[in-house]
């Protein structure tokens, strides 16, 4: 049916999980990519990992960024990833972390399934792109 | 229609109950990704049990806080609520931010409220087929409740909330000069009104005159048509909203001020009493058999401009395409009207072959 003209855009869900109140980089983050074309939809601060889950899933997000400052990555981040198994969505969701993450702490969170960590110093140019070339094909 | 077999998998899930089905689904929509019609269509089947309502207001007027206590009043009930949030994109990059969600926190963690956000994605008329599309898959999902949410400026935003069998529009407290504006689209799709923020000063003020201006309204036969605003749009004429009703003017639904304060909770039973009876008078009145029928004949419509636009797209893509044509227009040699006419040409006598031959055959 030639009506069926494809309207795709890259969905993202900007996610603050955690205590920490820092949400000028989600901002930042989400502006971007706003501009950049993608819809982005941001959690709000101070989710906990089930409501990340749940946004991530019924929003059918290709992207999720999880902004996290407060240094409970290695806790929060598995709870998501096993959030997203838990609805067969961890598969097909490119998962991204941002924040304060040390660098000893990167191998384990991309054994658990993130696909990137973009730390301080980390161009907006950068991210952008890497969401453009990764971004899920479905 | 037929369904390839991941489509139809995809259309079991949703019909068990399964969460992330039903997000794909509302994305294929969104895309209108290959075979996405032959999925909302199999869809029909299994709709008709939702009460859709539509919320609608200027910015800032307190929808999206509403939206959130509605859900919570509505799953203290036991009932599941599917909530559509639609926010603007840009129309220069094509990207939004979806901000509705971050009011929405009485519910999360409760998978039973399905919230999801929606962008205009520059073509607004696609965006109230993808809206209809969406309430089907989450009416076929099994939601008790679906409400639409969407800012309301203009003439898109009440193409999109007449997907609902009920309108709610809200009005700030203190925007007695916006009332005035208002009056000019917003105010006649109301099925019902609501003041939010009712404890702001101005608001008995706001209260007071958009009761006069229901009354006024009425007598006038201008306002108290909100049953029927489903009414064709296809022909231009919206003036018609007012005048559809003056058969059963017996029955008219006259629109109920309700207060509330969203943050609070304060007036959400109410409000949603009236939602309630609302409804009740559709079906008794028998307006709501009208107004689906009103709603389907512009869903019929829509789709089939949408194809036909399809087809002509081609027909210009064969005809030099649309930049060279235009700039033909520009250098004088010709103008739109002409270049229409031609373009239309071959299709309209494809159309009147098919017509021959129906003639010829049915003369064998």
């Amino acid at each position: 049916m030639s009506s069926e003209q494809e309207a795709e855009s890259i969905r993202c869900l900007v996610a603050k999980v955690g205590l920490d109140g820092h949400d000028r980089g989600a901002h930042v983050i989400a502006r971007a990519f706003r501009d950049a074309g993608f819809e982005v939809i941001y959690s709000g601060l101070h989710k906990s990992p089930d409501q990340i889950v749940q946004a991530a899933v019924q929003e059918d997000v290709d992207v999720l960024g999880i902004s996290i400052l407060s240094g409970a990555h290695d806790t929060l981040v598995p709870k998501i990833m096993d959030g997203l198994e838990e609805y067969g969505a961890k598969d097909d969701t490119l998962v991204l972390a941002g924040g304060v993450i040390p660098d000893e702490d990167r191998e384990g969170l991309k054994d658990d399934g993130v696909a990137a960590i973009f730390g301080p110093g980390t161009s907006i140019e950068e991210t952008i792109e890497f969401v453009r070339e990764n971004a899920p094909q479905r | 229609m037929t369904m390839d077999e991941a489509d139809e998998s995809l259309l079991e899930a949703l019909l068990a109950g399964e969460h992330r089905a039903l997000a794909r689904v509302i994305s294929k929509i969104e895309n209108r990704s290959p075979g996405y019609r032959d999925l909302v269509s199999e869809l029909y089947a299994h709709t008709g049990n939702a009460d859709v309502i539509g919320i609608t207001g200027s910015p800032g007027a307190g929808k999206s806080t509403l939206v959130d206590k509605l859900a919570e009043a509505y799953r203290e009930r036991g009932e599941t609520v599917g909530v559509i949030a639609i926010d603007p994109s840009s129309p220069f990059t094509g990207g939004a931010v979806l901000g509705d969600r971050i009011r929405m926190a009485s519910t999360v963690g409760d998978m039973d409220v399905f919230v999801r956000s929606m962008s205009a994605r520059g073509t607004l008329g696609g965006l109230s087929t993808a809206t209809a599309d969406a309430v089907k898959a989450m009416d076929a999902f099994g939601k008790d409740k679906i409400i639409i949410e969407t800012v309301g400026a203009g003439q898109n935003e009440i193409d999109i909330v007449r997907t609902a069998d009920t309108v709610a529009v809200l009005v700030p407290p203190g925007s007695g000069d916006d009332i005035q504006t208002l009056k000019a689209g917003i105010l006649e799709i109301a099925d019902v009104f609501v003041v939010n923020k009712a404890d702001r000063e101005g608001a008995d003020r706001t209260v007071q005159e958009l009761r006069e201006m229901v009354h006024l309204g009425e007598e006038s036969g201008l306002a108290g048509s909100a049953g029927h605003h489903g009414v064709d749009a296809m022909d231009g004429d919206d003036s018609s909203w007012g005048d559809a009703d003056e058969s059963d003017a017996e029955d008219d639904w006259t629109p109920p001020i309700v207060e509330t304060v969203a943050t609070k909770g304060t007036g959400v039973d109410t409000f949603i009493d009236e939602l309630a009876n609302h409804r009740t008078y559709l079906v008794d009145s028998g307006t709501h058999a009208e107004k689906v029928r009103q709603r389907y004949a512009e869903e019929i419509r829509t789709l089939l401009r949408e194809d036909v636009h399809a087809l002509l797209e081609d027909e210009l893509a064969d005809s030099g395409g649309i930049d060279e044509l235009a700039e033909a227009v520009r250098q004088g040699e010709t103008d739109p009207y002409s270049i229409a006419t031609d373009v239309l040409a071959p299709v309209e006598a494809c159309v009147e072959n098919l017509a021959a031959d129906a003639d010829d055959s049915s003369a064998e």
